[in-house]
């Protein structure tokens, strides 16, 4: 039985989250498709009343677009690096951190810090840390001071320096710094709720398999990583979702070029593409890659959901 | 001859629990080691940051590093005040940080409360289509949103840095979920003792629901402070510039000669609220997070 | 204060969407609870107890008929503004508030004329948590208290502010066994001090005998008898009744009235003068057999229980209809367990006749 009385109360309750949500997502997911759908349309001429064809121009324009495939393959790879390890690195510390008593909740505390930072504010400091202090690679006159803490490091154990992120530095070198960080960064989020999960598992199944006299690895393989399964399909798929999503990590090591200096938008992400696009008001083009993003990563979660439903164990 | 076996056995038996303690004692070694090890890594960019904030630039310089320095330069934490102007933005971002986080908190408890405790045509249907809006990019709506903030002439304002994001699907789910987590019971008894709908919500509702509610408090101020993307684009003007937006134009130059222990310092500084949020309000945070996995 | 129902009714509309089917919780109710009376409402689940309460209380609008309070028509009236008590089966206490502060709660949401100062609530709250004797509590948590001391709590919040009518839904289900006789006593001396006309629903017929001034008993919606709990049990009107009433249960019987006697097999077991000839169902209580060599009624012998006081008597018998016959006679009788049959003869008002297909009471004079 629904009284009137409550009906127009719950709308009432509802009506400033409906109209914030009417004008801030429904509005732009109509809106975004139909910019995406009128070729090359432009936020600047599109004011002077500016007539715009339908059609599927600004997907093909941005598919056949170089910096564009950049970025996809640069996402691609953060991705494809990223989410194995951070989760595989994830998993082992989650599980030796529920082995263990002592020191435990400390332990704990530490590994979840990185999740309470600035990733921009965290990146700079990850940049100090890959950079070289002065000019190693510069001209001979200038002065050559330090290599920076992590080559410093590096020529302890007897390597050569390497030109992480300064000018002149590879593409791989450059991707190499990135992976460490968003790893980095990944990981708190990760080990909490692998933790979590390890910690709900009913402790008799552990005893059972004692009982059965099961092996170490057996017992992870056969008892944990199945019951495990279905944070793991959760970490991994919010993982790759985050990892196509990815922009401030690069932004916080590398500055708003998305780039070393003197080679602007060589780390570019699809993310950082739309934002491009967006500065420049082709807002047609910028819609059209947010779809082709929207499409790739619920393509990416349906094939994960499609794998997990397989394999994963409720 | 029995007594033989016998006490081979107990030989036996004595070998192998003596080999099982010894190789659990190694696994525990090797785990604490390697636990160890990961935690040194992971906290090492924070003392990294921190040392590096206190040195002379001429001691940062030094080719073999020092691991604590030898002039600590707290004037570095001054300067880095006065070269990004932090003072200016941390007011602009306290500012929009508590004025959303509370309009946010009211818009989500009505809502929450709203799809737990009320009953309206379309309620399940429109719950459905709310938590479907969570699958898609946040990118996806910036792009119309940047046009409609600049067709409403709220670019450079704190309205624009305010006002869009202060509905949170996921907070209200969280919310409602947690609504729905007290037994229908409690309503009714509060009926029974003469309580209007409102007043069930403020007496009962929340204080039950207080840990979701502080939670949902820490990650919107947590998301103002480190927000970065939305910023950018519609108010990046000293007056309404917010915290990680200056910092990062502060200091934009990453080639040459950057006086990298003045922009450790307010990188540190940025950081301190975090720490101290994260250091008292840890729980909170872990609790929001564990259902949520969406940072900020 | 009395509570007067008055074809009251109670329709759900059907879960499911595609049927049509409605289900009449409460179908036509009349009644008057007397003021200042224990009433207790009982029946098997589903038989429309618990919503006949919460129509009480106005959490649930009936579909047709009205309830008035003294003279008063609350039908339309809210909850909020009924100035009812009510206990919950699992207590409804709030957790986040101490004992005080939930026994305050009702007080401190009266308005206009009743609104109370801080001291007058104070006072009534202390008086509400002396009746039930958890005075001593004020300042725990719900959570730190034991299952029957939260059921005082339930109480007194519920008569903190002296309501019209006290409801108690299952009031003692969550409870174990020692503790249910307890506060069943305890229930009972609190509606005695107070004299607040209360309505308590339950399942457990034993509970409701034991302190009810009247008991109603109801089935799917339907009031089957009302009365005096030993009036009701003593005569039943219906088949439904009888069996509900009574530990251990009534033996039933299926037996033929032919030319004024009731046979139950081959054996003639009691006249029953003024009954046309039938085929009726018939329930004997188990405390209305008597041993007797010469009795009429021959039933095999299965196992003798002593019970101290009383010994029961297993037995069987073709014309039963359930498996067992389960007879209790006072001890001083001996019964030799081993034989095989054993003879009864029936106390009168002990037996009761009903119609096959209606199963409504069939009358006799008792000679």
């Amino acid at each position: 039985m629904v009284d009137s009385k409550q009906q127009w109360k719950a709308w009432l309750y509802l009506s400033p989250a409906i109209v914030l949500l009417l004008v801030f997502t429904v509005w732009p997911i109509i809106n975004t498709v139909r910019m995406a759908l009128l070729e090359n349309y432009n936020g600047m001429t599109a004011v002077s009343g500016a007539h715009f064809d339908v059609g599927f121009a600004n997907f093909a324009t941005v598919i056949n677009y170089p910096q564009f495939l950049n970025c996809l393959k640069t996402t691609a790879i953060l991705c494809v690096a990223t989410v194995p390890l951070s989760t595989f690195l994830a998993l082992v510390i989650a599980v030796a951190l529920n082995s263990i008593r002592p020191l435990q909740r400390t332990l704990q505390t530490i590994f979840f810090l990185p999740y309470v930072t600035n990733s921009i504010a965290i990146g700079m400091v990850f940049a100090a840390m890959f950079n070289i202090v002065g000019n190693l690679f510069g001209t001979e006159n200038e002065l050559i001071v330090t290599a920076g803490i992590v080559n410093n490091v590096i020529q302890l154990f007897g390597g050569e320096p390497v030109n992480w992120i300064n000018a002149g530095s590879t593409y791989w070198a450059n991707m190499t710094v990135l992976i460490i960080y968003i790893v980095w960064n990944a990981l708190p989020f990760k080990i909490l709720i692998l933790l979590g999960g390890l910690q709900s598992i009913n402790k008799q199944y552990y005893d059972a398999a004692k009982v059965d006299g099961t092996s170490r690895r057996r017992i992870f393989a056969k008892i944990t990583v199945p019951l495990l399964s279905p944070m793991l399909a959760y970490v991994i798929i919010t993982g790759f979702i985050g990892g196509f999503k990815e922009y401030s990590s690069i932004v916080g090591i590398f500055g708003d070029n998305m780039g070393p200096a003197g080679d602007a938008g060589r780390l570019n992400t699809i993310v950082g593409f739309i934002y491009k696009a967006l500065e420049t008001n082709k807002l047609g083009r910028a819609s059209a890659a947010a779809l082709i993003l929207f499409g790739i990563i619920f393509v990416v979660t349906m094939i994960n959901m499609q794998v997990s439903k397989k394999r994963v164990h409720y | 001859m029995s007594e033989n076996i016998k006490t081979m056995h107990a030989k036996n038996m004595q070998q192998v629990t003596l080999q099982a303690k010894i190789s659990k004692s190694v696994v525990k070694f090797f785990t604490y080691a390697f636990l160890i090890l990961m935690a040194v890594i992971i906290l090492f960019p924070f003392y990294w940051m921190v040392i590096s904030s206190l040195k002379t630039l001429e001691e940062y310089r030094l080719s073999v590093p020092t691991l604590w320095p030898r002039n600590v330069m707290f004037s570095n934490y001054a300067e880095a005040f006065t070269a990004a102007s932090l003072d200016r933005l941390f007011l602009n971002t306290l500012y929009v940080g508590v004025v959303s986080t509370l309009l946010s908190v009211v818009i989500t408890v009505l809502s929450a409360f709203a799809f737990a405790r009320l009953e309206f045509k379309g309620k399940d249907t429109l719950f459905a289509a709310l938590l479907a809006t969570m699958m898609i990019p946040g990118e996806l709506f910036t792009i119309t949103n940047y046009a409609t903030v600049t067709h409403l002439g709220w670019l450079n304002s704190f309205t624009v840095l305010i006002v869009p994001f202060l509905v949170s699907v996921f907070y209200i789910y969280l919310l409602r979920q947690n609504f729905l987590q007290i037994p229908n019971e409690l309503y009714l008894a509060a009926k029974v003792d003469g309580t209007s709908d409102i007043k069930y919500l403020w007496k009962v509702m929340i204080p039950l629901a207080l840990p979701t509610i502080i939670s949902i408090t820490i990650l919107k101020m947590m998301g103002s402070w480190n927000s970065y993307i939305w910023p950018r684009l519609v108010a990046n003007d000293p007056a309404h510039q917010m915290i990680t937006n200056g910092l990062r134009n502060a200091f934009t130059d990453t080639s040459g000669d950057v006086n990298i222990p003045v922009q450790m310092a307010a990188v540190a500084i940025v950081s301190f609220p975090l720490f101290l949020v994260f250091v008292f309000l840890r729980k909170y945070i872990m609790q929001g997070v564990s259902r949520s996995g969406i940072k900020g | 204060m009395k509570v007067v129902l008055q074809n009251l009714t109670k329709i759900f509309p059907s879960r499911n969407k595609k049927s049509d089917e409605e289900v009449v919780a409460v179908n036509d109710f009349n009644f008057t609870i007397p003021d200042g009376k224990l009433v207790g409402l009982l029946g098997p689940s589903g038989c429309g107890k618990s919503t006949t309460l919460y129509m009480i209380s106005g959490l649930q609008k009936p579909t047709a008929g009205k309830i008035f309070f003294g003279d008063d028509d609350v039908t339309e009236l809210t909850t909020e503004k009924r100035g009812v008590g009510l206990v919950f089966q699992n207590y409804a206490l709030y957790p986040h508030m101490t004992v005080k502060q939930n026994i305050l709660f009702p007080l401190q949401n009266l308005k206009g004329a009743d609104k109370l100062t801080k001291e007058e609530m104070q006072e009534k709250a202390y008086l509400a948590a002396k009746l039930v004797q958890i005075d001593g509590l004020m300042d725990r948590k719900p959570s730190e208290l034991s299952g029957g001391q939260q059921q005082r709590v339930a109480i007194a919040r519920a008569l903190v502010k002296m309501p019209r009518v006290l409801l108690l839904d299952e009031p003692l289900s969550n409870l174990d066994a020692r503790l249910r006789l307890q506060t069943r006593e305890e229930i009972r001396r609190i509606q005695k001090a107070t004299g607040i006309t209360t309505v308590f629903v339950t399942h457990d017929q034993e509970e409701a005998m034991s302190i009810s001034d009247i008991i109603v008993v109801m089935k799917l919606g339907v009031i089957q008898q009302i009365g005096a709990p030993q009036d009701v049990y003593d005569d039943p009107t219906n088949l439904f009744v009888a069996k509900f009433l009574g530990t251990p249960p009534i033996n039933v019987f299926n037996g033929t009235v032919k030319g004024n006697k009731l046979y139950i097999g081959e054996d003639a077991v009691l006249d029953v003068p003024g009954v046309a000839d039938q085929e009726v169902v018939v329930g004997i209580r188990p405390e209305g057999f008597i041993l007797d060599e010469n009795g009429p009624f021959h039933c095999h012998l299965r196992s003798v229980e002593v019970m101290g006081r009383d010994v029961s008597i297993v037995s069987e018998n073709e014309a039963s209809v359930n498996p067992i016959i389960r007879s209790i006679i006072n001890a001083d009788n001996k019964v030799d367990a081993n034989a095989e049959t054993v003879r009864y003869a029936i106390k009168p008002h002990k037996i009761f006749i009903f119609n096959k297909q209606t199963e409504e009471r069939i009358h006799f004079e008792v000679k």
